[in-house]
């Protein structure tokens, strides 16, 4: 139960956030960060239950005939994540609420960031994969509001659009990845699979699910070729940058593969393809970020280099890779989280998040620099803070690789020294470096941006003391989940003098090295630059247009604005569609069925066609209306000869309310004259022959099907198991009341079309 | 195009007509009618005073926003529909309670019901959506 209220109130906090904004401006911010806040120390204090094996789960029926249940579940990674999730949120909302104070559309903001939120504590306890799934969508819609909030611009909405189609085409094949999951164990219970975890990996689908749930994951974390959308995503507010693109939503991934590692890992496709392209993502991460001059730009693609890391550990899959991943991930969200706001206060403060323009701002800005230094120390792995340890972790891990240890080692070494020089260029150059100031903040920043920061940044270092402590309770239980088995971790500053802190070493002051010939390497990548026009960016944009020509041609052609070839179109595909299904099966009808026809019958029929044939023929429109109503009621009279009443009325009424708007509109319509020519005309009454010979075929082969009624159930059942003896009514009500909710919804949608269509058609006739 | 005694006659026959309609949704679980049925006959009164009158006149006897109707519709539905799943019953199960029923003239009695919640709601969006459709293309001028 408690896994359902760490979630559910986030969501409520996040419908109510627009109003507590207009109540209290200044400190809604505050205010809401006391929920996720507590819901982080809630579940610190539960570390104790966790991390003795136990989970908690918690389970309410949805749609049980499809398997999809409301089902949660948390375990020592789920309960990581909780609590950076909630506590890196209660931290952001302190500091969006001062860094987009006087926005105006602040309250929104505050809503958008607390349904992300919800979404990713969801995710991260979700137990039914397609719950999970469910989750993983809102984190992408929701991300989508949130880069895309100051909408006004033109690159937020694109970039904010391009992170929305990679990560939801990445979402696509995950759900077709999940489906295929539940279809082959019978289950989409995560708690299920874990019972039976060889069931997959010894199935001829195993590859192809593999790659599908795959590409969710390299979607949704960024991983080579997907990372483009990451660095366009830096047009977010900072704070949106700060929550999404460090500590939570690309770590959603991670967490999917994490959570994978038990039923879908182990195998050889699994350790190569993950690690090939955590290796690729890391170093291109790492050799883009040194290059870059903006501030976040800088964050973004180290975040990409980082990510690319923890994706290789755990494609290693080993023991010591797999404690290297978990420990990284939490160093990283603790570091990144807090550059990301320093990156944010500093633009803030000074105006610019270029790089080469800051200087000198610890005189200015004493308690920041401290955060910012205290993070980059921690980036760049500098004991004794946890970065360190973590840093030792992943090379331990590489080193200990029966194959390719040497590669990937390099490849490890490379993204180290430059993240860095990267470390120094954000969190310890801005302030310390003296050689200009051209942009002089004029005081500290207030305290709600730099608490955020200086708590993360002070987390890292007391992590590192403490790291004992942090490996027993909190890392232990999430490295046994992802392995699926009890595991020991033992996290320690010092281990002596080894080939691991040798590499550290040397590391640190390579990546010393690199900061000074920055200049050197950003003029060569200037020189470089036409390399992007080939890189996956350029193939996005190249596939958007596309996209959007054929959309383009298409319309022109099908969709003209002329009513008659909306109804062509429909009309002949119906026909094609039809004629298609029944090519080949040939008509076995007993006509002789026909002749138990009544008179009246005849009449009524005799009736319609005559009205048909006035509609066509008629010179005024009032009159056309009249004969098409003739065939409306003639309808009605045969439901009423079926004994239908309740169609029978409907369709009297619809009628009515159908003459009713004519009579509205019939002044406002141009002359009733004809204006097809002899040709379109001919093509009209072919398909209309066409449309109405198919239709009959149709009905024929349908009442030819021997099948026992439907209706009997209905009949039967009505009554006692609904208490109504109107069966229509009860059908729609009570039996398949689901499919009326989805036609009511449908009709609401479309009312709301109309009224859309009709409207923006008077505005902007009124102003041209 | 006013005329004195459609506008009486209006006066006279759209609150029967709504009565009418309300009437029509709630026998439709034994006979004849339902939400649908009902929404349409009211949507017509409200129809029969645009046009005996005009657009502003039907909207002040709608009192709301036809959108607002048929969202409030779409949300009864949703919760009737939602209700069950309290009880720990799979979605859409119709409750019924057999101790509480009322007794009307010429329905007889009934028995209350999510369905019946349901169908309310069917009756304010098919109102909802009427109007709306009927009320912007008169407006259109």
């Amino acid at each position: 139960m408690d896994l359902v209220l760490s979630v559910l109130p986030i969501f409520l906090l996040a419908l109510i956030a627009p109003y507590l904004f207009r109540l209290s401006k200044k400190n809604t911010g505050l205010i809401l960060a006391l929920i996720p806040a507590a819901v982080c120390i809630y579940w610190i204090a539960n570390i104790g239950h966790i991390e003795s094996g136990a989970t908690r789960q918690f389970s309410l029926l949805w749609i049980p005939s499809l398997g999809i249940n409301l089902s949660f579940y948390a375990d020592g990674l789920s309960l990581l994540f909780i609590i950076l999730i909630s506590g890196i949120g209660a931290l952001v909302l302190i500091f969006a609420g001062a860094y987009l104070s006087g926005n105006p559309l602040l309250g929104r903001f505050y809503l958008y960031i607390l349904f992300f939120m919800g979404a990713m504590l969801g995710l991260v306890i979700a137990d039914n994969l397609l719950i999970l799934f469910v989750f993983w969508e809102l984190t992408s819609i929701s991300s989508y509001l949130l880069i895309g909030f100051e909408h006004e611009k033109e690159a937020s909405r694109r970039l904010s659009l391009q992170a929305l189609l990679v990560t939801g085409g990445g979402g696509l094949a995950l759900l077709a990845g999940l489906i295929l999951i539940g279809l082959l164990t019978g289950s989409y219970e995560f708690t299920d699979l874990l019972q039976n975890p060889d069931i997959i990996r010894s199935h001829s689908l195993y590859l192809p699910i593999l790659i599908l749930v795959l590409l969710g994951v390299f979607t949704k974390s960024a991983q080579v070729p997907f990372h483009f959308w990451l660095p366009g995503a830096m047009v977010a507010p900072t704070p949106v940058s700060a929550y999404l693109h460090s500590a939570t939503m690309v770590k959603a991934g991670i967490f999917l593969l994490a959570r994978m590692n038990p039923i879908l890992g182990g195998t050889d496709a699994w350790h190569y393809i993950i690690s090939i392209v955590g290796v690729i993502t890391m170093v291109t991460g790492a050799v883009m970020a040194v290059v870059q001059t903006d501030l976040k730009r800088l964050l973004a693609y180290s975040t990409v280099s980082a990510l690319g890391t923890i994706v290789l550990l755990l494609g290693l899959g080993t023991v010591m890779a797999t404690k290297a991943a978990v420990v990284f991930l939490i160093v990283h969200s603790l570091y990144k989280g807090g550059l990301f706001m320093i990156a944010g206060t500093i633009d803030h403060e000074t105006g610019t998040r270029d790089v080469t323009c800051l200087g000198g701002l610890v005189r200015f800005m004493p308690i920041t620099a401290i955060a910012a230094g205290l993070a980059a120390l921690s980036m760049s792995g500098f004991p004794p803070l946890l970065g360190f340890i973590s840093k030792e972790l992943i090379y331990e891990a590489k080193l200990q690789l029966p194959a390719l240890s040497g590669l990937v080692t390099t490849a490890g070494i490379l993204a180290n020294v430059v993240n860095v020089a990267v470390a120094i260029i954000v969190g310890i150059a801005p302030f310390w470096d003296d050689e200009k100031i051209r942009f002089q903040p004029e005081h500290e920043a207030p305290l709600s941006f730099w608490v955020g920061p200086l708590i993360l940044s002070m987390l890292g270092l007391i992590s590192g003391l403490f790291s004992d402590l942090i490996g027993r309770q909190l890392i232990a239980p999430a490295v046994s989940a992802v392995r699926a088995e009890e595991t020991l971790v033992r996290l320690k500053l010092w281990h002596g003098i080894s080939p691991v802190l040798m590499l550290s070493v040397a590391t640190l002051l390579t990546g010393i090295g690199l900061f000074f010939i920055r200049h050197v390497l950003r003029r060569l990548a200037a020189n470089l630059k036409i390399l992007t026009n080939i890189g996956p960016g350029s193939m996005y944009k190249f596939m958007i247009d596309g996209v959007l020509r054929f959309a383009a041609w298409q319309t022109r052609i099908i969709q003209n604005g002329y009513q008659s070839i909306y109804t062509l179109v429909i009309f002949a595909a119906t026909v094609l569609l039809i004629l298609l299904t029944f090519s080949g099966s040939y008509l076995d009808f007993d006509w002789f069925m026909l002749t138990d026809v009544r008179y009246d019958e005849v009449l009524l029929i005799f009736i319609m066609l005559i009205a048909g044939f006035s509609v066509i023929k008629i010179k005024s429109r009032l009159g056309a209306v009249i004969a098409l109503g003739v065939i409306g009621y003639s309808i009605a009279l045969l439901y009423v000869l079926y004994g239908a009443p309740d169609l029978a009325i409907t369709q009297i009424l619809v009628e009515t309310l159908t003459v009713i708007l004519f009579v509205f509109v019939i002044y406002h319509l141009p002359r009733f004259t004809e204006l097809s020519s002899r040709a379109v005309r001919i093509r009209d009454a072919v398909v209309s022959i066409l449309f109405g010979s198919a239709m009959t075929i149709m009905m024929l082969k349908a009442i030819s099907i021997p099948h026992a009624p439907i209706s009997d159930f209905f009949m039967r059942n009505s009554y006692l198991q609904a208490f109504g003896k109107n069966v229509v009514n009860v059908i729609l009500v009570d039996f398949r009341s689901l499919d009326t909710l989805g036609e009511i919804t449908v009709l609401s949608v479309a009312a709301l079309g109309v009224y859309a269509l009709l409207k923006f058609k008077t505005t902007r006739g009124k102003q041209p | 195009m006013i005329s004195v005694i459609l506008q009486i006659a209006t006066k006279i026959i759209a609150p029967v007509q709504l009565i009418f309609s309300i009437y029509l949704m709630l026998r439709g679980h034994n006979q004849p009618g339902g939400g649908f049925i009902g929404g349409l006959v009211a949507a017509s009164a409200f129809a029969l005073y645009a046009m005996a009158y005009d657009v502003s006149m039907a909207k002040r006897i709608l009192r709301f926003s036809p959108q607002l109707i048929s969202a409030v519709g779409l949300m009864l539905a949703v919760i009737s529909g939602l209700l069950p799943l309290i009880f720990g019953l799979p979605l859409m199960t119709g409750l019924w309670d057999g101790s509480i029923s009322m007794h009307f003239i010429g329905l007889g009695d009934l028995k209350l019901g999510t369905p019946l919640l349901f169908d309310f709601g069917v009756y304010l969006v098919v109102i909802g959506i009427t109007m709306s459709i009927i009320l912007s293309l008169v407006e259109e001028d």
